[in-house]
This record gives structure tokens, sequence and C-alpha cells, in this order.
């Protein structure tokens, strides 16, 4: 790591201590010019919270409405993850980057370090990539979002693509209409968490007819000690709309486990198109399987009328811990879930990982494509449900689960649940597991590649399948990530 | 100085000595044949060469272009020049031939402080290498070696060969599972790579091959010893008198 970033977060951390005793000692609540929450999870902070980002008075109902009924829940305990216990009150619910005060206008008015610091995790947020007009990014600093652009070309199309904040100012009723429609206060502990507490995060509408003009981009990064992440995204597609939304996310290193719960709720009308893709890479924790993120995401997509397909491709090569199953429910009528993921576990990485694919309506199909890569002492697992209701007659479903096993500490696990209810449902559920051969690394290797790229060629060719499901701009990225998460794990 | 020189080499494999001192000099440009009955360390040999996991030199030496082979990793060696033809070549599912050949020109180039080749010239070297040895624009589309046939798979051995430009190919097997006419590509892509500055090694059991490569040097290995040397004659001689009597007399 970067001795400049180092310093940096030593600053930052020691700002915080600072400003957490000032805000102590002053008293927090009435003070929203802070730029911090002080540690812990009350109604007063979720109260802070709302003030800071001047919401309407029912968004704070709704998030005081999660807030209790999260009290009153249990952590879920039912995937296979050794999940250290979480102090909700020795974390902070609330920062923004300092320079974010006065909010800037353009990439000009944004902190040098800030800037520098993207460019050092390899975020393409530079003046050119924009100017060269694939992508719009809306960048994501800690909880506030700290520049977006192309927001004109976007316009132009009707498209709306803004901070989530800024569209409870711009668009309140659009997102008083469909927030919690998809995945409800209290579908879940950590989903409950979020809405209570989110911070910020995308909003994307796309009206009628209108297909997206460009790949719509956002990262995300985790950069203040013990700061959860809460990140909430809403994207609408309206009847016949198509978007493409990609998620990559970095982090630097450090040494503390942070806690990240983002909920994402996708809403695809009739005959729309929504495909959201993710690249994860936080930070894994250290090859002692100390630090590390704890990530607990609910994402879903509800196929709400006829004819619409929403498609989910992950690379989840990050984090400590993984607790995520992007899931479809397919309502319309002929609607198509799709569910393309790779898991990569290292070191002492836990993943359990899947999706749902729920049919409720005539002739939905869903299709699921699983791989899973463990090395190391990780342990990953491949959780999915595939349910047809009675009245889903015609559900068609087809998954394939392939874990690929590198040395012989790691393991891959599959728990694949299957509930059908119609007759005429078809559902097909297809698993392998197998290892890299001795004989494939000597043949690479022989050739001349070194072990570590052998490694890599052989599970990026065992991904491919769901690789040539991401973006161009991503599969690139992708292929290397997959190559850098398997240092070490042989030999 | 010879290219290769192999002095008094003992081999372990899984605690078992199979290779009891062997002793060979290879010289740019030649052609060595090794010939010898199953189990009599052919494999064994091609496998140290290469430096694979488990062949243990337990004395004796390897010297390669002056440098101890024995001290270099896999990968080390390959970007050297050593170059082996599997006789049964490994399928990788998901990576096409096309990916697999580029990535290996370029992890050797860059080994040896080389430029990598961009997609576009690479594409070019390939075409042209491969017309030679008919390998079609689909076999290079293809995941490497999946569902390739006999034939198809050892041409693709000889491919990487042209395009990696090893200075020492140990052929093993190479003629196995292959028909006649098969066997007469991959023996022309054979004899296209012979250069002066390149030797070759070829492992075989039976004296077709070398019809099509003729050799310098015929070797007889059995139980672990080279028991006979001589030229290209000795191979025809063991056709007509099977390796029992030559093994028999050595003893």
């Amino acid at each position: 790591m970067n001795g400049n970033v180092m310093t940096t977060v030593e600053e930052n951390r020691q700002d915080v201590e600072q400003l957490a005793k000032r805000e102590y000692e002053f008293g927090f609540v009435t003070d929203i010019e802070s730029d911090r929450a002080p540690k812990g999870l009350s109604e007063d902070i979720v109260r802070f919270i709302s003030a800071k980002k001047n919401e309407p008075e029912w968004m704070l109902e709704w998030r005081l409405e999660a807030y209790r009924r999260w009290l009153k829940m249990p952590k879920p305990d039912w995937a296979k993850l050794n999940i250290p216990e979480i102090d909700f009150q020795d974390l902070y619910y609330y920062s923004a980057p300092k320079s974010q005060a006065d909010g800037p206008k353009s990439l000009d008015e944004v902190d040098p370090e800030l800037l520098a610091t993207y460019e050092k995790l390899g975020i393409p947020l530079s003046e050119q990539k924009i100017l060269a007009g694939v992508v719009a990014v809306d960048a994501v600093f800690d909880s506030v979002s700290v520049v977006t652009t192309f927001k004109a070309k976007l316009a132009e199309a009707g498209v709306i693509f803004c901070p989530i904040s800024e569209a409870l100012q711009s668009h309140p009723e659009l997102v008083k209409k469909y927030l919690g429609t998809v995945v409800p206060q209290s579908d879940n502990y950590y989903a409950a968490l979020n809405s209570a507490v989110f911070s910020d995060g995308s909003f994307v509408y796309v009206p009628k007819g209108v297909r997206c003009p460009m790949e719509l981009s956002t990262y995300f990064r985790i950069n203040e000690r013990n700061t959860g992440q809460f990140e909430r995204t809403l994207i609408i597609a309206e009847e016949g709309a198509y978007v493409s939304y990609l998620e990559g996310c970095t982090a630097p290193q450090r040494d503390e486990n942070q806690l990240h719960a983002a909920v994402v709720e996708l809403v695809a009308h009739e005959s729309a198109e929504i495909k959201y893709s993710t690249v994860q890479n936080w930070y894994p924790g250290n090859a002692e399987g100390e630090g590390g993120i704890y990530n607990f995401v609910t994402k879903r997509g509800d196929c709400r009328e006829a004819n619409a397909k929403i498609s989910w491709t992950q690379v989840e090569t990050g984090s400590a811990i993984t607790w995520k199953y992007p899931s479809c429910i397919l309502r319309g009528d002929n609607s198509v879930g799709e569910f393309y993921s790779i898991a990569i576990t290292n070191n002492y990485q836990q993943a359990d990982t899947g999706t749902k694919m729920i049919h409720l309506g005539r002739n939905t199909t869903s299709r699921i494509i699983a791989k899973g890569i463990s090395a190391g002492k990780s342990q990953s697992t491949y959780r999915g449900l595939v349910s047809s209701h009675a009245k889903a007659t015609g559900a068609r479903n087809f998954t394939q689960c392939d874990s690929l096993l590198i040395g012989d500490q790691c393991g891959a696990h599959t728990v694949p649940y299957i509930e059908s209810h119609t007759p005429s449902a078809v559902i097909e559920h297809e698993a392998t597991t197998s290892k890299i051969s001795e004989d494939q690394l000597f043949y690479c290797q022989q050739r001349g590649l070194s072990e570590e790229e052998a490694v890599a060629l052989i599970v990026n060719g065992f991904c491919k399948d769901v690789l040539q499901q991401l973006p161009m701009e991503f599969a690139v990225e992708a292929q290397k990530l997959v190559g850098i998460s398997l240092e070490g794990s042989v030999g | 100085m010879s290219l290769l020189e192999i002095k008094d080499l003992h081999v372990d494999v899984g605690g078992k000595e199979i290779l009891k001192g062997i002793n060979l000099e290879i010289e740019a440009g030649k052609i060595h044949a090794i010939m010898g009955p199953n189990g009599s360390g052919k494999s064994t040999l091609s496998y140290t060469l290469s430096g694979r996991e488990g062949y243990e030199v337990t004395s004796g030496s390897i010297l390669f272009k002056g440098r101890d082979l024995t001290e270099m990793s896999i990968d080390e060696r390959a970007a050297a020049g050593v170059f082996l033809a599997f006789q049964y070549p490994i399928e990788i599912p998901g990576v096409t031939n096309m990916t697999f050949l580029r990535t290996a020109v370029n992890a050797q180039r860059k080994a040896r402080g080389e430029s990598e080749m961009d997609a576009a010239s690479f594409l070019r070297f390939v075409r042209e290498k491969a017309a030679q040895l008919k390998v079609s624009d689909d076999m290079l589309k293809r995941p490497l070696n999946v569902g390739f046939s006999g034939g198809e798979k050892k041409r693709n051995e000889i491919l990487q060969m042209a395009l990696l430009e090893p200075s020492l190919a140990v052929l093993d097997e190479t003629d196995s599972g292959l028909d006649i006419d098969a066997l007469k590509v991959v023996s022309e892509g054979v004899n296209a790579l012979r250069d002066p500055e390149r030797a070759m090694l070829v492992i075989t059991h039976y004296q077709r091959l070398l019809d099509h490569i003729v050799p310098d040097v015929v070797h007889v290995l059995a139980n672990g010893r080279i028991i006979k040397t001589g030229g290209k004659d000795l191979a025809l001689e063991l056709e007509k008198s099977g390796y029992e009597g030559l093994i028999e007399s050595a003893a």
C-alpha cells in the first residue's frame, strides 16, 4: 500500500476521533453542519441522516419504521458463514468527505487528493475517459456522491441518473412510488438496517420506449475507518425501456473489518430490460484472515409485467465475508430472469452467494450459471432457490453450478433449493466440482507461463460463460482481477 | 560446446529409480532419436528435461546452453528454449487455442525481455504457420485440445513448436495415435523446423516415424540406461530384431 494513502488514512482517523469527541461535547443532533454522525445507531442518528439530506417527512418516517423493525429482527444465521460478532453501536453511520461540503459542480472542484486516490485504485474517472463518451460515472466516495457526469446526454434521452439523495429532492414522487416495493423495509436484517440508515446510492429512471444511450457505471468504495456503507440503489425501466448498469468496487488495504450492507432494487415494466453487472473486489483481508470487508447485500429485481427481462452478472472476488443473492421475481408472463456469477475465494475468505428465481407468471424462464473458485483455506457456497408457483404454468429453469478447487484446504458447497407447485414447470440443475489438474498446470508452464499465469488462464477459461456476459470494458478488468485474486494460491 | 549435455543422470519417480545413469550430448542442428521398450524411461527423460514436479534428479547433471537446467523452473526452461511436444496434449476448457498460443508466445517473450506481440501481428504470425500445418481457423477458435482428434492435437503441438521456436524440441511419441496421412503432415511440419540452431530429441517406439523424420543419431534406452548408440541404421536393425535381443546382449 502506498505510503501517502496510509498517511491520509491515519489523518482521517485522527480527524474522525477528534470530530467524534467534539460532536459528543456539543451534541450532534441539531448540528447538521457536521461532517459525521458520532458512532452508534439510534433514532436520533436516523433523524440526523435524514436531516442532513433534507429529506421529506415521509422518508424520515419510512426510515424510522425500518429502524424500529430492525431492532426486533434476528440476524440471519442460515448461511454457511462464520461471522464474527458485529457491534452495531461501534460503527459510524454517516460521514461525508470534507471537500464535499460545498458540493462540487465539476471535476475541477473535486479535491485533487480524492481524484488521486481514485487514480491509484485504477478507477477511470478522468475527463478524457468521460469525454470519450462511453460511460457516465456517478462516483460514490464514502457515503456521498462526489461527482456526476454526462447528465446532459442522459437528460436529452429523458433518462434520470443521479444520487438517490438528489432524486429525493428532484423526483420525490418517483422514489416514493418505487422505494421498498421490491425489497421491503423488513425483508431481512441487513435490508432493514440499510432502509434505516442508507446514505446514498444511485437512482436510475428510464422512460417508456427509451434505450439508455450509454452504459451506466458507479464506483463505490469504502474509505474511512469504522464507517459502515449503506448504499441504496433503485433502477426503474418503464415499458419497452433498456438499461445496462455497471457497478465496480475497490477498497484500500486496512486492518479492521468493515461492514457493508447495500440494497439494490430493480423494477422492469412491460417488455423492459435491465442488465446489472458487478465487479466486486473489496479488501478481502490479509493472508492470515485478518481484516477485510463484511459484505451483506440484498439485490432483487422485479419483472413486474409481461415480457420483462432482468439479468444479473457478478464477479465477486473481494470481501472477507460475502452474503449476497441477487434475485428475480418473475411476475409478468413470459418474463426472463438471468444470474451469471463468478465467486472467487482465497486465503480465509468466505462466500455464501447465489440467487433466487421466483416464477409467478406463465411461461417465465430463468437461467443460472454460477462458477465458484475456491483456493487457500477459503469456503465458497452456492445457495440458490428456484420456485415456481401454482399459476406459473410452463415455467422453465436451467441451473448450472460449477466449482473449481485449488489446493486441498478449501471448500466448495452447492445448496440448491427447488420448490415446484406447477406440474408443467421444468427445472433443471446441473453441478460439477473439479480441481485444476497438475497436468494442466504443467502443460501451461511448459509453454512458458508462470504458475500464476497458468492458474489465471485456466480459471478464466472455467469462468468464460460468465465473463462473456459482462460489458466489454468490464470483461477485460474482470479477467485481470481473476488472476490477481488467485495470486499466491498455488505452490 | 554441445547444446545439451547430460552426465550420469539418475532420476527417481515416487521413490523409485527410473533413470540410472544417462549420458547424452546433443549438438545444435542435430536430431537424436531415443527408442526403447515400454517402461524404459523415455517419458521420464522428457519430463525431467522439462522440469516436471515429481521427477527428482538424485545425481548427475544436465547442462543446457551451458546453464544448469536442474536449477531452473519449468517456465524458465521453456523461455530458455526447451520445448516438449506432449504424447497426450492436455485439454483446457474455455480457453481458445488462439488465446493460449498468444499467451504462451508473449509469456516467453516477456521472460526474455522482449516486447509482447499485439493481437494483429500475432494473428498474421499464427495464420502463416498454421497454414503450413493445415491447422484451420476453426481449430484456432476452439478451446485448446477440447474435442480435437488425435491428428489435430499433434498438429497443434507442432504449431506451438513453430510459434515458440525452441532451441531444443523434445518430441514424446509424437507418432502415437496418428494414421499415415496425419503422420506425414506432422513429420513435414517437424522437418520444416529443422534448423542449424535447433536440436531435436525424438522419442518413439517405432522405426516408422524415423522414416519421415530422419535422425542423425539413434539411442536405445532400456531399463534406465542408454545401451546402444548408432546412426539411423540402428533403428532399422531394431525394427528387424526387436529390443529383446539387444537388451539381452547388453546385460
